[in-house]
Formats: C-alpha cells, structure tokens, sequence
C-alpha cells in the first residue's frame, strides 16, 4: 500500500521549533492533509513522543518513533526505530552525551514537552540543538544494534547536511535512503537515485509547512522499513 | 616550508608518521569539507575539527601537505589508518585553528 508520509517534523522541543508545533496542532495538521505515516524527530531527544502518539492513535496515523541527532561531526542523521522504547534509549544516551550548555530561550526558542492536552508537562534546561560526542560511524551502529535506522537529512543542505560537512557521502555508510530537500538539482538527483531510495520530508518547524499528501513509501507494512 | 619545523615550533603530537621532506607553501582552515575541497590549495597545511575518515579523502583529493586537527579533538581509529596508508601526516593540538595559523605565520615570517 501507498503511505503518504511526513517524516521529518519538530516539535516546540526542539528550540527553533514554532509554539504552535504542540502535540495537538501537529497531529490535526497531519489529519487535514490526510498523511498516512508521520514521524515528530526533534533534535537529539524524543520526549513528546509518548503525548504524540496518543493522537496519532485516535485519528488513525501511523507514527513512527523518531530523532534527528547531530553528530561529533555536525551531521544531521534521521534515526528511526521500530520501538518507541528503543528510541527512548538512544535519545537518553544522546542526551547524556550533550555539552552541558544552556538553552537560551529568548534567543534560540523554548524546549517544551507536553501531554496529549497539550499542556506543558517539562522544559529541557540543556540546549538540544548541539552536537553530541557520537561520530557518524558510531551512530548508525548505535542504532542499527537497537533496531532502528539511519537516513542523513536534507544531504544536499550545506549546514549540517551530511555532503556539506563531509564532503561526499562516504560508501561504508550503506545507506539505504537519504534525505533530500527541495534545493536539489536535477543531476544531482539522478545521480543519488542510482544508489538510495530517496525521501522528501518536510523537516517543519512551523505548522503551515508539514507536507501536503504529496511524497508515498509503496511498502506492504511500515515495519518492512526496519 | 618544513612540516617538521611546525611540529617542534607548535609543539604538535603526531598521530600518523611523519616523513622528513614534506613542505607545505600555504595554509588554509575550515571544517566544511565541500567548501574545503572546492578553496583549498594543494601543499596546504589544512587546519580543521573535522576528525572523521573523509578528512583523508579530501586531503588525498587536492594533495593537502597535512591536517592539524585543533582543540584536542580526538582523531578516529579509521581516520588514522587511512592517512597512514596514503601517508597524508595527521597532527594534533589542544590549541585554536587561530593560535596554530598565528604561530604558523610567525615561524614562516
């Protein structure tokens, strides 16, 4: 079956995330556009998944437990996982890993957790969006090992996209899918599409930019994606 | 200019071994490696953070003399492997890329 899917979304948890990404709002928006799948990955931590996925149940969207973590070299890796409680150990060790340096809210926006009523039930202190002391090679075995998997994100992005920061995409990664956004050229494109599947997410950080029904993954069932 | 008059003056730790002929012409700092690849000239000294295995390949790529690798980032095993296969020399410091590339300047001036 065809999946429309969005699965590169931020939460408010996420510091450069907009207040109105809640728990709520993502989910109804998600409806609206009638996507099958989505995934909420904030960056190196996944605490509003447990609010999210309550929501997702009752208005019948599959969702996928997922992270964006930044890694030692300031690469951008989507990790996705079978299980919520897997993820939930990566993004804990992840968390542990992360310099100790302080959100500034005023200046890089609020990290806030909620429930399903999208009351604020947390704030994180440490700021989310710095790079953690895991290198690339280290991450996908990471994950890999807690059943989940890696996609680099937005790879033809300068800032934080894996070609911009490494210069290429090294092939002992074997990566199945990469992560594309909308800047890409057309020979560039090609190029990738004879060696990964590609996906196209919205990578939101504001409510009116989640994806339209536009990009499908034609698998029998989301967990054959693990 | 000598590679090994860089590593007494600044007091590098070397990471890869060293051959005694290598000179270096230019110096050029940066951890992004497509803006790496695309600006630097080759027989640089390139300064960066950047640890990870690719550094190599970048380096082999336009003929890098040599990377330092500052603030006392840690060089991935594989990363240091590679480099010796191709022996690309691979040095390290706990100082900033802007320390090194004074201290660089004033050895060369």
């Amino acid at each position: 079956m065809k999946y429309y899917y969005d699965l590169h979304i931020h939460s408010n948890l996420s510091p450069c995330g907009d207040k109105d990404m809640t728990p709520n709002n993502i989910v109804n928006m998600a409806y609206i556009k009638n996507l099958d799948l989505i995934s909420v990955t904030d960056h190196n931590s996944c605490k509003n998944y447990p609010a999210i996925e309550k929501l997702c149940y009752e208005k019948n969207i599959e969702l996928i437990p997922g992270i964006e973590i930044n890694t030692k070299e300031e690469v951008h890796i989507l990790c996705y996982f079978k299980s919520y409680s897997n993820c939930k150990k990566i993004s804990d060790l992840i968390y542990q890993s992360l310099p100790k340096i302080k959100n500034k809210p005023e200046v890089f926006g609020q990290q806030l957790i909620y429930d399903e009523k999208d009351n604020i039930i947390g704030k994180e202190d440490i700021l989310l969006t710095s790079a953690s002391k895991y290198s690339i090679n280290s991450i996908l075995k990471l994950v890999k090992e807690h059943d989940g998997i890696s996609i680099p994100s937005h790879v033809n992005r300068r800032a934080n996209g894996i070609i911009g920061v490494l210069g290429f995409i090294p092939e002992n990664l074997n990566f199945k899918y990469i992560e594309v956004n909308e800047n890409i050229n057309d020979s560039l494109l090609k190029k990738f599409k004879s060696k990964y599947k590609i996906i196209r997410n919205s990578d939101a950080h504001k409510l009116v930019d989640i994806s339209e029904r536009e990009n499908y993954l034609e698998i029998e069932d989301i967990r054959k994606l693990f | 200019m000598n590679i090994k008059d860089v590593i007494k003056e600044l007091e590098l730790k070397e990471v890869t071994n060293i051959s005694n002929d290598i000179d270096f012409e230019n110096v050029y700092i940066g951890d992004l490696l497509s803006v790496v690849m695309s600006n630097a000239e080759e027989n640089s000294i390139w300064i960066t953070i950047q640890t990870h295995l690719n550094i190599v390949a970048v380096a082999d790529l336009i003929d890098i003399a040599g990377i330092i690798v500052v603030e006392d980032m840690e060089v991935d095993k594989d990363t240091v492997e590679k480099a010796n296969e191709l022996e690309i020399p691979i040095l390290t410091t706990d100082k900033s890329a802007y320390e090194a590339a004074c201290e660089i300047y004033q050895i060369s001036s």
